[in-house]
């Protein structure tokens, strides 16, 4: 157990010093580190409740979309029915299907079949799974189409993906340093923004859907007229956004949507001074806009936003060059927020926050702080304690222990992992537990002693007897801790973290380090008996 | 130099005996953990519960409590908690959860910030609605589940069953005090409990294991030895290893608790309770002598555990 041939000791000391360089870059001021290759430059990264900072948790409104799914199912059973001119009655949506009653019984199965085309397969074309987005089912002369659920898990996934990239704009738009946005399970999305002390606005950018489409206002029915029951089927109320709350009867028909917008940007009116949106249509938008504002002069055109309007001024003249600009008593701050808005695009679905945490830097400072402290009163106290309990044989266990903690600091850097306040009490804690294996192996070597063995002999075999049971007794705590890293959340996961790292180099140090030094010892002095 | 010996050599309690106390002791302590689990419940915090937790800082002298109070209940939100924390100007608010799902919560939220006025810094906000809190607990309790589970299949595998069972035995034991005394001291049951909860756990095996794994090369050895006799030795012959690793895990504790802030004061005086006050003990008190009873050693030899047996002559 004590020897060591020259090989295996250099290797030891070599693995032990390359994991602990790799804490070097956490030590050293940015500016130094910057100009190092990549793999060079991996580093401790503080969680967010060490530097303070904005946890955001946004899920995809699956009833939305959904809801916005079978719609679109309905319009299509619609179109697919009138391009090839069948008779059908009560088209409408139930439940999780599309429903319709054929009126020609002989063209009954031809309709059947037309529709069922609608139905696609899941997961691209490549895909083998043979699963399909509708399930077609009859009864009578009405046909029934079905929403798969794997088929609105798919549409959910793909509002994810879509949702990410457009959040990503919105939030670069605040310029913070390293955002963090990723997907979450199938309908989640995690935002967080380091260093944010109020996360107000944030919270607005991500909470609107900022859809924005243009509708003619009708003007033949007044909004009262409508409110009590005269709301023409083509048509729907909206609501002003700002107060008091006006209601516009709109025509539901979209005429030019924001989806075709490629630029907007927030400025003043030239007249009026106040702040306004203006913005640019795309080649086909502005077709389509021209037109619209051609043949509806001197009718108003609601600018709806998330289903309200934003203004609905009257068309004076054509506009014909793809551009123009809402006015609709904004604040600076609003339109520059409306501006972002639009650039960044619409999301497919409305995002619900369902989670916040955030942390101001005061108390992330005060918390490093609080984390610092009691590291050092903690390893001063437990060093203090092997020395006066074991001697000579305390401080090896000490130099292993700062070897222990050093080698920590080094794979969590290289794994650039995130360090929380649990995570240092992780470290902490792993400071009196490290400390263990020495206890162990020097109790042992003392029974051995009691036994009537040599010094050597004792030490030799109270290396080789703790070990087996350093090993079984930190592959239970190993298997706690990796349980809560896969369930904890955050902070938590920090604790479990640097808690299972350092259960890991805890038992290296002890069948390594430990014994190396021992070993060393032993064969420069030839020692009679042990001093402990 | 001469060197401190906490535990001197060759000690020889009669660990075994003092089942006769231990074991009714700990029987009574469980059962009142849990009535109290089961009347006085936990503390659920807000990562369990839902709801609303901020934490201010007045500018400008200490918080007038009694002001802020009427102000946020003049909000309508439900319960709303105010407690000093720490500092004579820190204070934590806890807005119960609002009905109306994930979207009142934020709402709430934006009041409390509108009631609190501009003299205030916000150290922490946390909100926490209906649908990831429910996850949460579900995940917590899968967790601790899946631990036990883990752990149990590991010793089954390393030792005989009755090893796995009887640290399963004992180590429930220590979980279960530990809601209790959760439950007593009114202590927030949160995430960083489960982290808690799942320490003691690793940490009282790694003590149970320990003794174990002694135990069982004894058994290997001493073939014909009594197994009260057996165990005691194994026990004693590790005391100092366990005191010793007890002192330093209990100091390492103590730093955390002293100066680790508010922010982990209870999880460290969770572990303070579960490892230090009641770990050390359910590995010498219940794990090594509850092997007397799942019949650990009893196909080696006629004589077993039994009392009756002890002083019988050998074959």
């Amino acid at each position: 157990m004590l020897y060591f041939t020259r090989v295996k000791a250099a290797a030891i000391v070599a693995s032990a010093f390359v994991v602990i360089v790799f804490a070097v870059p956490n030590f050293l001021p940015a500016r130094m580190v910057d100009s190092w290759p990549v793999w060079a430059q991996r580093h401790i990264v503080l969680g967010l409740d060490l530097q303070g900072g904005s946890h955001i948790l946004l899920a995809v409104d699956t009833g939305a979309v959904r809801k916005e799914k079978l719609e679109s199912l309905r319009d299509d059973a619609r179109r697919v029915l009138r391009e090839a001119r069948i008779g059908y009655t009560g088209l409408l949506v139930r439940g999780n299907s599309v429903e319709v009653r054929i009126r020609d019984n002989a063209r009954f199965d031809e309709a059947q079949r037309k529709l069922g085309e609608l139905a696609q397969p899941l997961g691209g074309i490549l895909s083998a799974t043979g699963q399909r987005s509708l399930e077609v089912t009859t009864d009578g002369n009405l046909i029934r189409l079905t929403l798969t659920e794997p088929a609105i898990l798919e549409r959910v996934r793909q509002a994810v993906a879509q949702s990410i990239q457009i959040i990503e704009r919105r939030v670069n738009e605040l310029g913070t340093v390293e955002p963090l946005i990723q997907r979450q399970g199938n309908d989640r999305i995690l935002v967080q923004v380091p260093g944010l002390q109020d996360p107000t606005r944030l919270k607005q950018l991500l909470g609107k859907t900022a859809k924005l489409d243009f509708h003619l206002v009708d003007t033949a029915v007044p909004p009262q007229t409508a409110q009590q029951g005269g709301l023409p089927p083509e048509d729907e109320i909206l609501y002003s956004a700002s107060e008091p709350k006006t209601p516009y009867v709109i025509e539901k028909r979209v005429m030019v949507s924001g989806g075709d917008l490629t630029d907007a940007q927030p400025g003043f009116d030239q007249r009026t001074s106040e702040p306004i949106v203006s913005f640019r249509f795309n080649t086909s938008g502005a077709r389509k806009f021209a037109e619209v504002t051609q043949q509806n002069v001197g009718r108003p055109f609601a600018i709806v936003l998330d289903n309200q309007v934003i203004s609905a001024p009257v068309i004076r003249e054509p506009i014909l060059g793809g551009s123009g600009q809402i006015s609709g008593s904004f604040t600076v701050e609003s339109a520059n927020d409306l501006a972002i808005l639009l650039r960044a695009g619409a999301l497919p679905a409305p995002l619900t926050i369902i989670e916040e945490r955030t942390v101001g830097p005061g108390l992330g400072a005060d918390s490093i702080a609080q984390g610092k402290i009691s590291a050092y009163v903690g390893a001063a106290m437990v060093v203090l304690f092997m020395f006066v309990t074991y001697g000579l044989f305390g401080l090896f266990a000490n130099i292993a222990l700062a070897v222990n903690i050093a080698m920590i600091f080094g794979v969590l850097s290289m794994l650039n992992a995130t360090l929380t306040l649990p995570g240092i009490a992780g470290i902490v804690l792993t400071l009196g537990i490290a400390v263990d294996s020495n206890v162990l192996i020097y109790e042992r070597i003392r029974e051995e002693v009691r036994g009537g063995r040599t010094a050597i002999n004792a030490i030799d075999a109270g290396f080789s007897r703790a070990l087996a049971t350093i090993l079984d007794s930190n592959i239970t705590t190993f298997i706690a801790a990796s349980v809560l890293f896969f369930v904890g959340t955050g902070p938590v996961r920090g604790f479990a973290l640097t808690l299972g790292i350092g259960i890991v180099t805890t038992v290296f140090t002890a069948f390594t380090v430990t014994r190396l030094i021992a070993a060393t010892w032993v064969r420069w002095r030839r020692p009679q008996r042990v001093p402990i | 130099m001469r060197l401190l010996r906490i535990v001197p050599d060759n000690t020889k309690f009669d660990f075994m005996r003092f089942r006769r106390i231990s074991f009714p002791v700990s029987a009574l302590l469980s059962i009142v953990a849990i009535s109290l689990y089961f009347t006085a419940g936990l503390n659920f915090g807000i990562d369990f519960k839902g709801g609303t937790l901020v934490e201010i800082q007045t500018r400008s002298g200490p918080a007038d409590l009694a002001k802020m109070r009427s102000a946020l209940n003049a909000l309508d939100l439900g319960e709303v908690q105010l407690q000093q924390f720490g500092a004579p100007n820190d204070v934590l608010i806890r807005v119960a959860q609002q009905p109306g799902g994930d979207t009142a919560q934020q709402q709430a939220v934006q009041k409390v910030r509108g009631a609190l006025g501009s003299d205030v810094v916000y150290r922490r906000v946390e909100v926490v609605g209906p649908r990831v809190s429910s996850e949460l607990l579900s995940y917590g309790i899968i967790g601790l589940m899946l631990a036990i589970f883990g752990i149990l299949i590991y010793l089954w595998f390393r030792f005989e069953w009755q090893f796995a069972l009887g640290a399963m035995i004992a180590n429930t034991h220590d979980l279960v005090l530990t809601i209790g005394f959760m439950s007593l001291t009114r202590i927030d049951f949160d995430l960083t409990s489960i982290a808690a909860l799942l320490t003691i756990l690793g940490y009282s095996l790694n003590d149970t294991v320990v003794i174990y794994d002694r135990i069982r090369e004894m058994l290997r050895r001493y073939k014909k030895m009594p197994m009260d006799e057996l165990l005691n030795i194994a026990v004693n012959a590790t005391l100092s290893r366990s005191i010793i690793t007890h002192l330093t895990t209990t100091l390492a504790l103590l730093a955390l608790f002293l100066f680790g802030g508010n922010a982990i004061g209870s999880f460290t005086a969770t572990m303070m309770f579960g490892v230090v006050l009641v770990g050390t003990y359910t590995s010498i008190f219940i794990a090594a002598p509850v092997l007397i009873y799942l019949g650990v050693g009893a196909g080696r030899d006629a004589l077993t555990g039994d009392e009756s047996n002890k002083g019988r002559e050998r074959p």
